[in-house]
């Protein structure tokens, strides 16, 4: 039955050795789902979050993982939208990962809240000032188009391609792909700008308090670009990864560097209008709530030196190193240029999520440390090892990488 | 007969520092009229509920010279762009046209609690637990405040249902206008060094206004420009320095306490 399942032409390791590879990730999800059960059941405080720290790990884990997702909708647009066919080959992949990434997002999300069964309370009572509103109804909307966007990808299958009324509608499905690339951008650019403007509207934290463009301040601005100069880093980075874990050539090599490129360009332009929004943050947004900006790096480990490797070392150098044709040319500084950009996003959002918390607003009070619980820990690992099953499942039984028969032919 | 007041009113309080000796009297009053449960036994100051946290602070001066205050920290009651209103996803948080009051809805809460994450003044409480009480103790529940559930955020109301209890008063005898006396919060009653006085901002006759309008009133984080209708006052200049002051840097954190 495996071997049935498995795309005619591809070559895939014994059912065993799959099997044994996804053992680990089993277990990991299963522990994860005993945690995530644990903090349904017996409530929240089987956390370490607090009164102070009300929001930990799982926040940080969302806005990082929909910030890496990003690459699913941004790669979309740029092949449906603005035509780079040369994408082709990873767009499927892309998919994959939004899907896993965005799913991921909401399960964590659903365990976070003190009372899940309220979530629809959003729809019914929006208040739609709230950046909260906004990421709740575009993340709900981009997961029902990233569930229709891997409907074909699942219906290529090869024993369901054996069914006719299957195959029509994945015909049908893929007529319609250009719209669906077309509102995924929209809804994911929104989304991704409303989980910067979460925390950019934070008067009361004036670490993250930003002033912006109408209602939205310059981090929801910088969380879309950030989001779209790292998202094909890390398609750049899994497919690589992919590549010598399954050790086959799975794209073009040209797609990589296009990838990196694309990368590059974008990170260029986002450290450019960070610098200039950190400048103003420093000169007159903290000032003007009675803050001195440099205070808040006073308190170790958090100091300058974050904001250092944010811009500098997680910024400015990979993007130099991807606009460098020579160096992008080169898979050894290719790939590490991309893993520095998706460490700087993480990063990124680690000083937004935890920092912001971390940091005191009263005079009298005191700098708060935070270490997650295995509670935590294990439903954030249980989000780690449940995408590594999607995306093994995915490549070893769907046409992940289109280009991947032509270059074991050749 | 409309049983609501027809004036817009602007509730708050001035709590002064020098009469303040950090006796907790508040915090087991309010704690008592708002049927907050007694604490588990795995709860941290961190994760227990009070909606009016008392805060200790010094002049960071050795011996002899050494010098104390306490700080009472309910809900600010802020009054523009007031924080955990435009947060609240679901409009579990709304101001009261009527009487300026920032009054948290559990029921409708998701618990997602980005409110808490936006308070500047950290007067926001989740409920991690299950309200327990002991045995025989729910008798002692007050009758006109629901309990709130596991997995929901609450916070000072000014003891909103003693202002609804004043308006039934006051509706009742046939008044538009409830009569300040009756409508005191649980915390200013308890309060037995009179620290706390509460009563309407918006009335320029009242005790309250009338306090506001001394030179040693202050409120907290005021450059937030969240404009809280929680004033304090303190003749002693370096409580009104500290207590004004941007935050401690790191090399004078161990001379504060939370």
């Amino acid at each position: 039955m495996d071997k049935q399942l498995i795309i005619r032409g591809l070559r895939r390791s014994p059912l065993s050795k799959f099997l044994l590879w996804i053992l680990p990730w089993v277990a990991l999800l299963g522990l994860g789902l005993y945690a995530g059960y644990l903090c349904l059941a017996r409530g929240l405080n089987q956390t370490n979050m607090d009164n102070r720290f009300a929001f930990g790990l799982w926040i940080y884990l969302d806005l990082t993982i929909i910030a890496l997702g990003a690459g699913a909708f941004f790669t979309g647009f740029l092949l449906y939208i603005l035509k780079k066919d040369q994408l082709k080959a990873v767009i499927n992949s892309a998919v994959v990962l939004g899907l896993i990434c965005y799913s991921g997002a909401i399960v964590v999300l659903m365990v976070d809240v003190g009372q899940p069964l309220r979530a629809w309370f959003t729809f019914w009572h929006p208040n739609v000032h709230s950046m909260l509103t906004e990421v709740t109804f575009c993340i709900t909307c981009y997961l029902t188009v990233l569930l229709v966007e891997y409907a074909p990808l699942v219906l290529r299958n090869r024993k369901l391609r054996q069914i006719p009324s299957l195959l029509v509608f994945e015909f049908h499905l893929h007529k319609v792909m250009y719209v669906l690339a077309g509102v995924g951008t929209f809804l994911s650019f929104f989304h991704q700008g409303s989980l910067g403007g979460l925390y950019g509207v934070l008067r009361g934290r004036p670490f993250a308090f930003r002033e912006g463009i109408g209602i939205w301040p310059s981090t929801f601005f910088l969380f879309i670009l950030s989001a779209i100069a790292a998202g094909p880093s890390f398609i750049l980075l899994t497919t690589w990864l992919v590549s010598k874990l399954s050790k086959k050539e799975l794209v073009k090599r040209e797609v990589l560097s296009l990838l990196g490129r694309i990368s590059g360009i974008l990170l260029m332009v986002y450290v450019l209008f960070k610098t200039i929004d950190t400048l103003i943050w420093i000169n007159h947004t903290a000032p003007a709530s009675g803050f001195n900006p440099f205070d808040f790096y006073s308190w170790e480990p958090f100091g300058t030196w974050l904001l250092f490797a944010e811009i500098v070392v997680c910024g400015l150098l990979p993007a130099i190193i991807l606009l460098d044709k020579k160096r992008r040319e080169q898979t050894g500084w290719l790939v590490s240029a991309a893993f520095l950009v998706c460490v700087g996003v993480m990063l990124n959002r680690f000083v937004f999520t935890i920092q912001t918390l971390a940091l005191p607003t009263l005079p009298f009070d005191r700098f708060l440390s935070y270490v997650p619980s295995w509670q935590e820990t294990a439903t954030f690992l249980a989000v780690v090892a449940y995408g590594v099953l999607i995306y093994s499942l995915s490549f070893r039984y769907l046409p992940l990488f289109p280009q991947e028969k032509e270059l074991r032919q050749s | 007969m409309d049983t609501k007041n027809k004036k817009q009113h602007r509730y708050g309080m001035v709590i002064d520092l020098d009469k303040c000796t950090g006796c907790g009297a508040c915090m087991v009053a309010c704690a008592v009229e708002n049927n907050i449960p007694p604490a588990t036994a795995k709860a941290t100051d961190r994760t227990g509920i009070t909606w009016v946290r008392v805060y200790k602070f010094d002049n960071g001066l050795p011996f002899p010279n050494n010098r104390s205050a306490y700080i009472p920290m309910p809900c600010q009651q802020c009054g523009e762009h007031t924080p955990c209103v435009s947060v609240c996803p679901q409009k579990a948080v709304e101001v009261d046209a009527a009487s300026g009051i920032v009054a948290q809805i559990p029921v409708r809460c998701l618990g997602c609690r980005y409110c808490m994450t936006a308070c500047p003044y950290h007067a926001r409480y989740f409920n991690w637990w299950d309200p327990v009480w002991p045995a025989g103790m729910e008798k002692t529940l007050n009758p006109d405040v629901s309990p709130r559930m596991r997995g929901v955020v609450e916070k000072c109301n000014f003891c909103h249902e003693r202002l609804q209890a004043a308006r039934a008063k006051a509706a009742a005898e046939g008044r538009d206008e409830i009569d300040p006396s009756d409508y005191q919060p649980a915390c200013v009653e308890a309060c037995p060094t009179g620290a706390i006085t509460f009563g309407d901002l918006a009335d320029p006759n009242s005790e309250v206004a009338q306090l506001v309008q001394n030179g040693h009133a202050f409120r907290m984080l005021e450059t937030l420009g969240t404009e809280p209708k929680v004033y304090y006052r303190s003749d002693q200049a370096w409580v009104r320095q500290i207590a004004q002051q941007e935050v401690q840097k790191p090399k004078a954190k161990e001379k504060v306490h939370g």
